[in-house]
Parts: structure tokens; sequence; C-alpha cells
């Protein structure tokens, strides 16, 4: 009896009994459906994640951060310098590791406002050009600052989308897009003129949701229009990315902060961030280390800052992502147990009521062995086609979880995480059939050709 | 040589400490070509020493030969591929798979021992044109009467060219005109050349058969009873030389 007669014997087995093989494979389809499920929505957390991560900096770098010093300095803690221009300057000719300096001097608080509209920055910082590229910022519209605007402390800034949004009016309300290049707006009481313009960032959902809110315009809506605050975008990060204002370095010291604006009217020189980039991740330790080193002789010694990177977020993310596949993959794995159970008490049906046809084919000169494979290939296909059935499933599956999925990550099959369902369907067709199979092959033929 | 030859074979069951010999010490010989009916009361041990033969059930005691091999110490493979090969079983109750068409029926035997589905078919539609039945073999054993679906069970008993034919009270179940259309067909298969043993209770079946061997009480009887044995070998039933 060769295989082929087998598979054929085996699917019309399952026609017979279309009724309850199709209960029986129920439960591989939903193991399967929801195996592929999970590692969707797994993928597509990971790939959220990822592309927030990104909107915060990327992998490569590292912020400094002022820090309290450590107790066994505390009697020189009134002569910690703080992070000032010195640093940027001393990092820039001794940390070799290092790709990028941007040293940041923010202010706060910040209000940029235009006639009667107003809106808070997530930032207003004095940046240098470094900002540019440390950031990830993508500058589409106009240019970004030169040395002669650092010179002259140019009273220019370059904005985000989301400033815009607020004082000139939403592409997506008003239906044109304004670009306010070389239009005045006030910093906290000064006038700056915008000279650039990021690009809007955006996870790739929300720009696609969009794309097509624009090819198929909604109804008008009614009611008061509402403000979008911070919560409502949809990701934070890139809301907050949006909602930046930079202006060269020397115009906020120059024209805030050495006057004291916001400081209680003391100059203030210090910086609010240093933010640097190494050369190479793999040598992350290493170079932060090398920076740290240069600070201290800066800092006298003093160790009042430390540095904060992205590592610990990726960390967070690959946990967060490990966990999400390791419940997934548990709530799968008993759904396909499950169902490799169902697919075994039906065998075990089967055989019970083919006893007298399991003795006549030993009667007639079935092996052992021959019986036995019959049985495991009747399971086998039955798994196969719950399988096929799940992969299908799935399809419908991933699509409603996309749309009742909390996050805004759509989940994202993967052939991989099919083929990988398929084979376990498989497996588990295999393994719940050996036991039926091997019950019905040591059948003895007379008491099985007695059996009513 | 014969065909079969059984030495002191018993077989022995255990119900609850008693002891029940279903075969007691069985001597007997059956050479290639002959035609046996074995008969004997209810409970004597027709259908175990039938079994035995059939290799379908293995002996307590004693040794087998069937064809030169022997069989009372071969393994469940072995007994598979005698079965298969070496053997043809006909059943009271005809045994054929209600699933499988009268033709995929006939065939099943040479699934088993691997030939392939073109000589499969030729050789099962020779088979049931031996039985007469050539033009049934696309239905379902359940749309035949018991005298044709015992004819598919001869047709697959024979498909394998079995050294031996076992037939276990073939007519049983069967009213005695269509009996009597079966035992013909055996005795015409007896004229080829084939070898054959059949139980009966039907003195008049075994009247038609050359040899008779009787059992009682799981032994072979010295003396054939002749009223058994059908009154020492006239019939009711016309066999058709
Ligand atoms: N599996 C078994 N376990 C216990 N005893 C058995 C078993 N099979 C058969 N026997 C006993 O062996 C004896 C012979 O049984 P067997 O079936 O061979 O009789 P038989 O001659 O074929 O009878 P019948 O003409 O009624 O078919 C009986 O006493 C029966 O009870
Ligand atoms: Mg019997």
């Amino acid at each position: 009896m060769n295989l082929f007669n087998s598979i054929l014997v085996g699917f019309k087995e399952i026609w017979a009994h279309k009724f309850r093989s199709l209960l029986t494979m129920l439960g591989i389809i939903l193991g399967v459906s929801s195996l592929i499920g999970m590692s969707a929505i797994t993928k597509g957390m990971e790939n959220g994640m990822k592309e927030s991560l990104m909107a915060m900096g990327g992998v490569d770098k590292a912020i400094t951060e002022e820090q309290d010093v450590p107790a066994y300095q505390q009697d020189l803690a009134d002569s910690a310098p703080g992070r000032t221009m010195r640093d940027v300057y001393a990092l820039k000719n001794s940390a070799s590791l290092l790709r990028l300096i941007s040293p940041q001097m923010a202010l706060l608080p910040a209000m940029a406002s235009r006639a009667d509209k107003r809106i808070r920055p997530s930032e207003l910082v004095g940046v240098w050009p470094a900002a540019l590229e440390m950031d990830l910022h993508v500058l589409e519209h106009g240019r970004f600052f030169t040395d002669l605007d650092e010179e002259y402390a140019n009273p220019v800034c370059v904005i985000g989308t989301a400033i815009r949004d607020e004082l000139f009016g939403d592409p997506d309300e008003i239906g044109t897009e304004i670009i306010p290049l070389g239009q005045t707006i006030n910093l906290n009481g000064q006038a700056f003129r915008i000279i650039g313009m990021f690009q809007r960032y955006e996870s790739d959902v929300d720009k696609k949701a969009r794309e097509y809110a624009r090819l198929h315009p909604a109804k008008e809506k009614t009611g008061p229009k509402r403000s979008k605050g911070w919560g409502s975008g949809r990701n934070w990060a890139f809301r907050r990315k949006n909602l930046t204002i930079y202006v060269p370095l020397n115009t906020m010291w120059i024209r805030f902060r050495s006057s004291g604006t916001g400081t209680n009217g003391i100059p203030n020189p210090k910086l609010s961030d240093i933010d640097i980039k190494v050369k190479d991740v793999e040598n992350f330790p290493e170079a932060l280390q090398q920076a740290k080193n240069v600070m201290m002789i800066t800092h006298n010694g003093i160790e009042d800052f430390g540095f904060q990177t992205q590592q610990g977020s990726v960390e967070n993310i690959n946990a967060a992502i490990r966990n999400a596949r390791m419940s997934g993959g548990i709530i799968s794995a008993i759904s396909l147990l499950v169902g490799g159970i169902g697919i075994m008490n039906i065998m075990l049906a089967s055989i019970t009521e083919r006893i007298r046809e399991i003795g006549i084919r030993k009667a007639i000169g079935a092996s052992t062995l021959a019986i036995f494979l019959q049985i495991l290939v009747e399971s086998v296909v039955i798994a196969l086609i719950g399988g096929v059935a799940g992969v299908a499933t799935s399809f419908g599956l991933v699509k409603l979880l996309g749309q009742l999925s909390p996050t805004d990550n759509t989940p994202i099959v993967t052939v991989a995480s099919m083929i990988f369902a398929f084979l376990c369907s498989a497996a588990i067709g295999l393994v719940a059939g050996i036991f039926p199979a091997l019950k019905a092959a040591k059948l003895n033929p007379i008491q099985a050709l007695r059996y009513e | 040589m014969a065909l079969v030859e059984l030495r002191n074979v018993s077989k022995i069951y255990h119900l609850g400490g008693e002891e029940i010999r279903a075969l007691d010490d069985v001597t007997l010989d059956i050479d290639a070509g002959e035609f046996i009916s074995i008969i004997g009361p209810s409970g004597s041990g027709k259908s175990t020493l039938m079994h035995i033969l059939g290799c379908l059930d293995s002996p307590s005691k004693g040794t087998i030969t069937l064809d030169g091999t022997m069989i009372h110490n071969a393994s469940a493979r072995q007994l598979a591929s005698i079965r298969n090969q070496k053997i043809g079983f006909v059943f009271q109750f005809f045994n054929l798979l209600p699933k499988l068409n009268v033709l995929q029926n006939v065939e099943l035997p040479m699934i088993y021992s691997g030939i392939s589905g073109k000589e499969r078919k030729e050789r099962a539609m020779a088979a049931l044109k031996l039985v007469d039945l050539e033009n049934r073999s696309k239905h379902r054993p359940m749309q035949l009467s018991g005298g044709q679906q015992q004819r598919v069970a001869i047709a697959r008993a024979l498909v394998n060219s079995p050294k031996i034919v076992f037939a276990d009270e073939p007519t049983g179940n069967l009213d005695s005109h269509t009996g009597e259309a079966i035992l013909n067909l055996f005795y015409k298969l007896s004229k080829e050349g084939r070898t054959i043993a059949l139980v009966t209770h039907d003195p008049e079946i075994a009247a038609v058969t050359p040899r008779r061997i009787e059992i009682r009480d799981g032994k072979i009887a010295k003396n054939v009873d002749n009223k058994l044995a059908g009154l020492g070998g006239t019939s009711k039933f016309v066999i058709k030389e």
C-alpha cells in the first residue's frame, strides 16, 4: 500500500464524515490562525516600536544629563560647573570615538504665537546644525542655519509641521498646505523669521490613513473644531517631534539666556543638553567612557553629569516583544494542543468504529505497519487540511485584529510564520495520530473480526 | 511432503482459571489439490482450527508447516505476508468493506502486496469473471444479494492465487439454493486444481467433498459420523460436473 493510496483513503474517510471532520479541524484551524495572528501582532508591535525608537533619534545616540554629584563629592557640589560649551569643544577636540556632538540650549517655558494663535512647542532650543542629524530631522522646506546666522545671532527659526498647523492652519483642515517660509512668529515675545520647516513625522500607518483620507474625503465635520492637544496624536513620539522649534544656538544665548530671560534675570550659560552620537554602535560603551573621561576633565573631576542612552529602550522593546511572543506562543500552543487532542479523540472514535474493517484488512494480509500508516496518514491529512484552512482563516483574523488592536501597529503576516504554523499542524497531526494508529495496528485480527 | 502439516497442535484458552482446550493435540495433513470439508458439532473447535490454519491465530502448542514454511513461530509480519500471498479466506459473513465497491474489494489484497494499479485491475476483473460477477464491479456490497457478496468474497480470496483457500461456513448465512451455487463454485475451483478446506454444519455439503474430517471436543474423530457426513456420500445438492 503506497503513500498516495493511503492519502487517498484518508481523504475519502474524512469526506465520508464531513461534519465530524470539520469540527475536529476547528481546533487546528483556531490554533494555526491564532499562531499566525499572534506572530503578526508581535511583528506589527516590533515595527511600531522600532519606528518610535527611530523618531527619538536612533540607537547610536546618547544624551548627557545633569546629575546630582555622588555622595563622596557632596562637599564639591557648589562648584559643579554643569554642562557648558567648554564640554562641547573639549568633546569635539578629544573624544575621537564620537561622530556627532550637538549642544542644545532650551528655553523654558516656551511659547510661540502669531496674532491671536499660540502654541506651546515641545521644545524651543538653540542648536548647532548637528542637531539636524542628531535628532534625525529632515528639512523639507527652506534652509537650516548658516555660520552667519550663528555668528550674528540672527532671529531665525526652523519649525516642525505641528507648529505650522497651529499657527497657520492644518492642511488637512484648510485643504491647502501653507509653507510659512519668511513669515514672522513670536517666540517668547521676540520676533523670529521662519527660514525652514521639517517634514511631517508620522508612523507608516498614520501616513497611509492620512493619504486615504485625502483621496476619500469624509463628509464635512459638524460641531466645534477641536484643538489638537498633546493626547490627540496617536503616537506622542511623532507628535512631540512635529512640535519642535529650533533657533541658532548663539541666538538662544544672546537673545534669551544671557539676558536672563526665563532664568530669574541671571545669565545662565549652562546647556540643557549635549547629545552625542558614536561613530560605531559596536563600541558604544567605549565611546561613552571616552566622552565621560573628557568631561571629567572639563568638570574638574566633579561627576555632575551622566549619560542616557536608547540602549535601555532597545532592551525594553526587545523584552516587550519577547513577552508578547511568549504569551502569544503559549496561547497558540494551547489551542494547537487542544486541536491535537481533538484529532486524537476523533481518530480513536474512528478506529473503534472500524475495528471490523481493520480485522478484514488484516485477514487479507495488511501488515501492522500498513494499518499504522493508514491511520497515521488520516490523522495527518485532517491536520493538514485544518492547517491550510487555518492559514486562510488567519488572513481574516489578522484583518479583524488590525481593527481591534489598541496600538497603531498594524499586524503584519509573515510567510515564515505561515510556514511555521503549517508545519506545526502537520507535526500535531503526526503526534496525535501515533497513539490511535498504534492501537489500530495492534488489534488482534480474530477479535477484530468478531467485533460487532 | 503435504501442503499443510499440523503436528500435535493445541489451542488452549484460559478463562478464569478454567482451561478450555479449543483444539487438543490435532495432527492433520492436507495435500495440494485436496477438497476437504470439516464437520463437527457447534463449539467443537472448527473455527479455531480454521483460524490457525489461516494464520489468523497461532497455536498454543504444536507445529504447523504451510508450503514448506513453519508458521507456528512466525512473526506478525511474516504471518501477514503469508495471509496475503498463500492463503485465501472466505468468511460466513462475507466481510467485504462496505465503503469500497466490488472491484476495489477484490483489489484490496493486491494493494497490500504492492501490485501496480493496472495489473491490480486486470487481475481483479479476471477473478470477478471467475465468479461470474464482472458486470457488477462498480456496485457496492450492500447492493448485492448474499450469494453475490459471497462470490465477491471468493473472488477476493482467489485474486492473489493462494496455495489454499479456507472457508468457514461459507454457506452458513445463505439459503440452500444460493448455498448450492456457492458449493458448485467451490467444486469447480477444486476441479481446476485449487486446494480448498471448508467448514460446514451441513451434512449434505460435506457429502460433496471427497475428504471429510470430523472434529469433536477439539480432537479429530477417528471415524467420521456417517450421518453428519452426508450419509456416506449422497447429497441433495446437484453438482454440475
Ligand atoms: N477467544 C476465546 N476465548 C475463550 N474461549 C474460546 C475463544 N474462542 C473460542 N473459544 C472456545 O473454543 C471452543 C471452540 O470454538 P470454535 O469457535 O472453534 O467452535 P466452532 O466449532 O467453530 O463452533 P460453531 O460451529 O458454533 O462455529 C469453544 O468452546 C469456544 O467457547
Ligand atoms: Mg465456527
